[in-house]
């Protein structure tokens, strides 16, 4: 065999040489990985004791609408006839008419259940995540209304777009078995005993 | 919406004039206290106890609490990845098929990008997987581990054919390349440098812990998902004019997996060949290649002596762990630059100004921060350990740097003996453009034709 042949047989083999330990590397790295990392999946949710309703949720969503969705915790409600998270802050009427209603794309619905009480529920399909609602319902009411990712629409990101722009670090991180952070009569009993 | 504002108010108010600032804050207060609650009770409008429900009976229904979705669509996903990786590099090595490969890239670009929005994608997972080395709370998807491991095992088998055909980012750029430039070899050679330097320093923000810079700056997902911030679509309207006229700017001049596909690629078992058998220098394949990936044949003989080579080559073999050095030392005083790359640390130091009085206006994040009644010295210790990493991850970003800008001047300067036009190993991402120039091609497949 001549030089030249030689010269190609032995980069050849070098090159076999190098692949073999990149595919190494390529797996190391990948079982390094999976095993130091937890095992279970883990999803994106919002700490709504951490909330402050900013409005960000609504904007920073790669999806639009966004994945959160205002929620109710029907429990906490005290079904109020005039709702923090329904009217206008200035309004004393307590109908439905479009100029006393809070929510900017008229997802909330008002039902008459008994006199005084109304139930109020969020059309998910209208809600856009501002945040307005709860803001109003903490501010007057009971906070029975809290913001969450609603995980049938969430995409579940590399990296959620809404977190990274959370300035109150209420997003975080929690088992996909387990996936909402719900609020409920009882401890809403000990914030207000606080 | 009124406590929003008069909070809103104070602030501002207390800086500017504190008497006025805070008799109006009093006032907003006593507003909000005494005069909307009063009236409300007194309307009896606004329930004060538990409502009983005598009457009706109502029960308060539960909080749906719809599942997550399930993982059968990542699993789709990951079958799907599987069969366009086996097909594009069926249709490129054996198939030799311009045609198949333009096919399967629309498909790619139709399923990966528009239908799956572009994500899970292999360019972002190796952020994952930093993120899963250095953060033992973090828990990395089984999809985005293969979608990471995958392209690179495919491609030290079969070269780049991830680039060629499933990659949804390349194939956005081949379809709409009309007319290809020639892009300066020198210009080539200094903007591929990038790529380690995108590489490098996102994957040091995500060791840091200072988010995916990769994602955020995604040329087309906002495309993809019909929605992204201003900055995001006149990036990825940019990269895509640009295209029309440099064959695939972002694959060649900016994606960091390019570089590990580069890497593997080199190594690759088998690739792509311009020509089915012997090459008989007709130089018609010199100017078919877009992306500047063919490799001309050398002359006979090294015009150059020996010795000059050789002295050159101990030169940059010095210089290697000098740029190196010199890359550690400049990347670590990069710390504050870099630091701002993160969020959190932007919000910090929004909030040392508007605490020191350098600026008036309150930010929308600002704001909530102060909602929140966290105090502000844990957000500037937080920010302060972001950048305290980031010096650290500095010297290794500028030590890679200096690594892979010596590496490349020693390559460079050395000497490589070719007969043949054959593709960049490195650079050619098996697009299959080349083949139909090759006359031998044309007659391989005639002879096959008459046969049959």
């Amino acid at each position: 065999m001549n030089e030249e042949g030689k010269q190609t047989e032995r980069r050849e083999f070098l090159r076999r040489c190098l692949g073999g330990a990149a595919g190494a590397a390529v797996a190391g790295v990948t079982a390094a990985a999976a095993s130091r990392s937890k095992r279970e999946d883990y999803v994106w949710q919002i700490d709504p004791y951490k909330c402050t309703q900013c409005g960000l949720c609504a904007t920073e969503c790669v999806l639009n609408p966004s994945a959160v969705k205002c929620v109710h915790a029907y429990a906490l409600c005290w079904y109020c006839d005039l709702c923090g998270g329904y009217h206008q802050s200035y309004t004393r009427d307590t109908d439905t008419a479009a100029e006393h209603q809070l929510c900017p794309t008229s997802a909330i619905s008002r039902t008459y259940i008994e006199n005084p009480f109304y139930k109020y529920d969020i059309d998910e399909e209208k809600c856009i995540g501002c945040g307005v609602c709860v803001k109003g319902c903490g501010a007057f009411g009971n906070g029975s209304m809290f913001l969450q990712v609603r995980h049938d629409r969430c995409t579940n990101c590399n990296e959620c777009a809404i977190a990274r722009a959370c300035p109150s670090s209420a997003f975080v991180r929690v088992p996909a078995s387990d996936p909402y952070i719900l609020k409920k009569p009882k401890q809403h009993k000990a914030d207000s005993d606080q | 919406m009124i406590s929003n504002r008069s909070s809103r108010v104070d602030l501002r108010a207390v800086k500017d004039k504190p008497a006025v600032g805070w008799l109006s804050m009093f006032m907003l207060a006593g507003l909000l206290l005494g005069v909307v609650p009063t009236d409300l009770n007194a309307q009896g409008k606004l329930a004060q106890i538990k409502p009983s429900f005598d009457e009706t009976g109502h029960v308060p229904p539960d909080t749906t609490v719809p599942g997550p979705r399930s993982n059968r669509a990542e699993y789709i996903d990951l079958g799907a990845l599987v069969v366009a990786l086996s097909a594009a590099s069926y249709l490129s090595l054996k198939a030799r098929s311009r045609r198949g490969i333009m096919l399967l890239s629309v498909l790619s670009l139709l399923y990966f990008g528009f239908w799956r929005k572009g994500c899970v994608c292999p360019v972002g997972s190796v952020q994952n997987i930093v993120q899963a080395l250095t953060d033992s709370t973090y828990a990395v998807p089984v999809a985005v581990l293969l979608f990471f491991a995958l392209p690179l095992v495919f491609t030290l088998f079969f070269g780049r054919t991830f680039c060629a055909a499933v990659c949804p980012l390349g194939a956005m750029q081949d379809v709409v390349l009309v007319k290809p430039v020639k892009v300066p070899i020198w210009v080539a050679n200094t903007l591929g440098l990038l790529p380690h330097l995108y590489l490098g320093l996102s994957l040091t923000l995500v060791a840091c812990g200072a988010g995916y810079l990769i994602c955020r700056y995604d040329p087309f997902v906002g495309f993809f998902r019909l929605s992204a911030s201003f900055p995001m679509l006149v990036f990825g309207g940019t990269i895509l004019v640009l295209s029309m006229f440099v064959g695939r700017p972002y694959c060649r001049f900016l994606c960091p997996y390019g570089v590990l596909l580069n890497w593997c690629s080199r190594l690759s078992r088998r690739h792509v060949t311009i020509t089915p058998e012997e090459c008989v220098q007709c130089r018609l394949c010199e100017d078919s290649c877009p992306f500047d990936a063919i490799l001309l044949p050398t002359p006979e003989r090294n015009s150059e002596p020996r010795a000059k080579g050789i002295r050159r080559l101990a030169v940059m073999l010095v210089a290697l762990p000098v740029l190196a050095a010199g890359g550690a030392f400049l990347g670590s005083r990069m710390a504050v630059p870099m630091s701002r790359l993160s969020d959190r640390v932007q919000l910090a130091e929004r909030m040392r100004l508007e605490e020191t009085g350098r600026v008036k206006e309150l930010s929308i994040e600002t704001e909530a921060y102060r909602r929140t009644k966290e105090p502000i010295v844990d957000l500037y210790r937080e920010a302060l350990a972001i950048r305290g990493s980031l010096g650290k991850g500095g010297w290794a970003l500028g030590g890679f740097m200096g690594l892979v800008i010596g590496g490349r001047l020693i390559a460079l300067g050395v000497w490589r003996s070719r007969k043949d036009y054959v593709p960049d190993r490195g650079e050619c991402v098996s697009c299959a453009r080349c083949f139909r120039y090759c006359p031998v091609e044309k007659k391989t497949a005639f002879t096959k034709e008459t046969i049959s």
